[in-house]
Formats: structure tokens, sequence, C-alpha cells
């Protein structure tokens, strides 16, 4: 018995340090101080503390920061609501046809965006928004409403119809219901949708480089890639930078780790 | 009041109106539009949308290029390697914390950590550490592996890891066998060894994901099913192997699909960490797509690629859907 529990506790040791390299190397080589960083004491805890490159890596990556952020809030919220409409008719005032409209909505969470690239780039030049962060947004707004949709879905689904009834016969209208009825219920999914949304747009790359070629307005994604891809930047401003971009979602899910679970089971479409 | 009437049933369709047209103009019809271009003489930055002729040239001359062929070839090893790895580091890592133990909610957030990440950062963060001059080479000198090789009389352990143009396991000579004149494939048809550290780079940021996929449905297996399994007396390592990895398959299935459908557009990752990579070594279609589009202004070509991937996740999602659907129904 003790035997096992010790290879439990020396596999699980051994899982986490595997786990923690990658943050140890971004850990200690981002507070290195620029002279010491050389090819050979990657591995090795600093002898010196530098803010350098923590300094050097905000110089370089605040502006593309302000653009995630204000690429992602507007994004996140405004997919969020428009998720919590579909999926309250999709799952409260289903009609004939509703579910194949509801399957031909969510299959646009699986395709690969290469497919849609070229036309999305078009269209936005055609109406002036090519280049610029409102253009993003729609581009996030649109391409995640099927995956909040099947979150918002997936929760009001286990939301009894009696309520919704005992709402109509009182003479309230599909908009009163959801307004006054359906929506005070409506935090956790909220709260499940808006994590998923805000972790997927902010770590998003590809729409970031392809909608935004301007390097003053693309998101952190995309500065960090150029930053790590330059010959003239240290490593310890890298890896600062790569903390830096990583650091509000890490902050997310290491505050609200239980909903960003949840979140991505419903975004796994569980039958 | 005929029109009050209408609407007043029509409400809920049309409080999804808005959701519909935006999907039914930027999912379907700019599919529709991508396949037209592929169909299309535009190949430079003048726009030019006649059709080629014969209309499929476009695909022929792609699937012609031994840079395509690599890129196929790389879709099929990373796809195995990746979710081969995923899911039984996942799997290892929900067994190993399926029990009452001191810090599980630790350990778990700990190894679904990466999953928050971007896969911009992973990659920055691997590539460096599989940098063959400092990264996990590194390491092995640190641990003394090398030492000890080299006393033992044998080469010091030093892959080049993305760097490494290598092909293993080629498998063009049985091919050729088949297919008297070889297909006309100009590249070799194997394991690229500079996959291997970017399928691993992978499993770091998803094997959490799988991990909380089968914690989930471990947590619905009843203990009854347990007792009755041990009062039977199974041990440890029957109960997992014949009663309940069994009993977890519909999440095997959930699981392997949404890692098929990371693996088969994957982008970030790859551009972040090794690049298309030696001699197209870790090149992929999504990043032919994007250097087609956005470099070469090869545009029916990258638009037929695309093509291509949306053909190979649907192949998986369709059929997938289409059973997750009519499950519900009944």
């Amino acid at each position: 018995m003790s035997l096992k529990r010790g290879l439990l506790w020396f596999g699980l040791g051994f899982m986490v340090l595997l786990y923690l390299l990658p943050i140890y190397v971004m850990l200690v080589n981002s507070v290195r101080d620029a002279s010491s960083v050389s090819l050979a004491t990657m591995w090795q805890f600093p002898t010196r503390i530098s803010a350098g490159g923590f300094t050097e890596a905000w110089r370089m990556l605040s502006p593309n920061l302000k653009n995630s952020l204000v690429m992602v809030i507007p994004a996140a919220l405004l997919s969020s609501i428009l998720g919590a409409l579909n999926g309250y008719i999709f799952s409260k005032w289903r009609f004939r046809g509703s579910e194949i409209l509801f399957a031909l909505l969510l299959f646009g969470f699986f395709i690969p965006y290469q497919a849609i690239l070229l036309p999305l780039v078009r269209f936005l030049q055609w109406i002036n928004l090519y280049g610029t962060l409102p253009g993003l947004i729609l581009t996030h707004v649109v391409y995640g409403v099927s995956v909040t949709t099947l979150i918002f879905r997936n929760f009001y689904v286990n939301i009894p119809g009696s309520i919704v009834e005992a709402a109509t016969v009182d003479g309230a209208g599909i908009i009163e219901v959801f307004w006054r009825v359906i929506l005070p219920l409506s935090l956790p999914a909220f709260a499940v949708a808006l994590i998923f949304q805000f972790t997927n747009i902010w770590n998003d790359f590809l729409f970031g480089i392809t909608v935004v070629p301007n390097p003053q307005s693309q998101p952190v994604t995309i500065a960090l890639n150029n930053l790590s891809g330059s010959f003239s930047v240290d490593w310890n401003v890298v890896m600062a930078g790569a903390i830096v971009a990583a650091l509000p979602t890490a902050l997310v899910y290491l505050g609200l780790g239980k909903l960003f679970v949840r979140g991505l089971v419903s975004g796994a479409v569980k039958a | 009041m005929v029109n009050a009437n209408w609407l007043s049933r029509h409400k809920g369709f049309l409080i999804l109106l808005p959701s519909l047209i935006l999907t039914a103009i930027f999912i379907y019809g700019f599919i529709g539009t991508s396949f037209f271009f592929s169909l299309t003489n535009w190949r430079t930055l003048a726009v030019d949308l006649s059709l080629r002729d014969p209309i499929w040239q476009t695909y022929a001359d792609m699937l012609a290029m031994p840079r395509f062929q690599a890129d196929l070839r790389n879709t099929v090893v990373f796809t195995v390697l990746f979710i081969g790895l995923a899911v039984s580091v996942g799997l290892g890592l929900a067994i190993l914390l399926d029990r009452q133990i001191a810090g599980k909610g630790f350990f778990r957030n700990t190894f679904l950590f990466p999953y928050a990440l971007s896969f911009i950062v992973t990659g920055v963060v691997w590539r460096w550490i599989f940098n063959p001059e400092t990264g996990i080479n590194l390491f092995f000198n640190f641990l003394g592996i090398n030492r000890a090789l080299e006393a033992a009389g044998m080469n010091p352990l030093e892959p080049g890891w993305t760097t490494d143009p290598a092909v293993v396991f080629s498998v063009n000579q049985l091919l050729s066998q088949i297919w008297p004149g070889g297909m006309g494939f100009q590249i070799e048809w194997g394991i690229p060894v500079a996959l291997i550290p970017v399928a691993i780079a992978a499993t770091w940021q998803l094997s959490g994901f799988v991990m909380a996929m089968y914690l989930g449905g471990l947590g619905g297996i009843s203990p009854q099913i347990r007792d009755a399994a041990r009062i039977d007396g199974a041990g440890d390592l029957r109960l997992y192997r014949s009663v309940i990895i069994p009993m977890l398959n519909p999440i095997t299935i959930s699981t392997v699909i949404i890692l098929l459908h990371v693996s088969l557009k994957i982008f970030d990752l790859v551009f972040a960490m090794s690049g298309v990579g030696p001699g197209f070594a870790t090149d992929v279609p999504a990043i032919f797509v994007f250097e087609m589009m956005f470099k070469a202004a090869r545009y029916n070509l990258g638009a037929a690629a695309s093509i291509v991937m949306l053909i190979a996740s649907s192949l998986v999602i369709v059929p997938y859907l289409i059973h997750t659907f009519k499950h519900r129904e009944s």
C-alpha cells in the first residue's frame, strides 16, 4: 500500500516538475541581468536579479497590450450577448428547423478559419475596416457567436421550461421573459462565456496577423512573436515579454479556474 | 395587422436573424467565395477572377508541389504523434488524480495551466527549450548524461530537434512497390524528426485539457461499479484496463475529435516554434495558406489549400455533429 502511494507521489511529482519546466525557463531568464544572458546559463538560477528585461519588454509591448485589451473586451461582451439571445431562442423557443439552424451555426466554430480568410480580408477592405481594431473586433464577434450560443444553449436547457411558461401565462412576451426571468439567472453562463471568449480572443494569432498588418495596431500575441523572431532583442526581454503577454489569461485562469474548466467542457460539445 | 401577427409568431426567428445573417455571409458565403477563388486565375496582386482551364488545375498544381506533399505528410505525422501523446499523458494524469489525495486541486491546476496560455507563448518558450545550442541539450550535459555516454565510448546525445532535416522510417520503397511509378511523390514519406519537438510542445499545452475531460468522465462513474469490480478480485490495473477505460470510450472519442480539429489546423504553435523548418520538415497546410495568401500573392493556391483543410476537418466534424444531434433527440 505504501509502496503504491510512494509510486503515485513520485509520478505526480515528476509530472509537475516536467509541466513547470517551461515556466521555470520563462521566469529565471526573464529576471536575468542583460550582461549575463548567455547560451550556457539558460537552466541556471540567475546570480543577479534585474528588472531590465521586464522594463524593456513593457516598453516594447505595452502599446500592443493596450490593443489586445481594446479588442478583447468589446469582442467578448458582444459575442456573449448575442450568444445569450441565440441560446435562449434555441433552447426555449424552438420552432420547426431551429435545430438545423443551430447545427449550421455551430459548424462555424469548427471550421479552419483559413477557409474564410481571403474573402474576410477583401470584405473588411471593402467596408474600410481592414487594418483597424474595430475590424478585428467585428471578426472576433462574428466567429465567436457559434461557441457562445452553444454555451448559453447548454446552460438554458437545464432551466425548467415551466418557469418560461408561467411567465408567458402572465402575459409576458418573448423579450420580457428573457429580460425579467432568464437574464437574472444567466450570471454563471455569462461568466463561463466571457472567460472562454476572453481567453480565446486574447490568445488569437491568425486573425490578428492577417486582419491587422500594421505593427502599431496589432494585438500582443503578434508583437510577442515578432519580438522573439528578432535577432536584436535579448532573451531576457523575450522571456519577460512572454510572461507579460501570458499574464492576463494566466490570472483569469488562476482566479476563476473552476469556471474556466466549465467553459472548456461546454466548448467541447458534450453529447 | 397581418404583418404584426406574422411578427409576433416569428419573434424567435427574428431575434436569431442578425446572427443567422452574419453566419450566412461570414461562414457559408465566404467559404463559397474561397472555393471560387481556388478555381480562378488569380495568382498575382492583380485580381483576375477568370476561371482556370481546366478548372481544377490549381488543385493539380498544388498536389504536385513537393512542399504541399510535405505538408500533407506532416499533418498526418503530427496528428498521430500529438494525439497519441496527448491522450495517453492526459489519461495517465487523470488516473493518477482519480483518488482522494492531498493537493489534488494544485496538481489539476498545474497540469491544466498551459491550456490558458496562447500557442505563441508556448511556441516562443519551447523553441528555446529545443534550441540545439542552448536548450534541452545543455540539460543533458548538465545532468552528466553526455559525460557518461562519452565515458562509455558512445557519441554524445546532441539532437538537432527542430533544425534536423532528417525523415526517418521512410516508406517510399514500400509505396513504390504498391504503386509502380511512385505516384509522383517527390518527398520522403516518413517521420520528420523535427516534428517531434512540436508534438511535445503541443502535448504540454493540451494534455491538461484531455485530463480535465477524463476527470469529468471518471467523476461520473459510480463507486458501486468500482466496488463490484474489486469484489470480483480485480486489481487496480485490471479495474482500469477492463472496466473504467472502456466506460470512458465516449469521452475518448470526443477528446480525439477535438484534438484532431486542433491538429488539422495547427498554425500559431508551429509558426512561433519552428516555422516551415529545414526542407519543409515542420511546414503545415495552415502556414502554406498563410504564405501563399499574405506573402507570395498566389491567391488561388492559398484558397485551394484552405479548401483542402476545410474538407479534412469537415470529414471529422460533420459526422460528429450529426451523431451528437441525433443522440440528443432520441
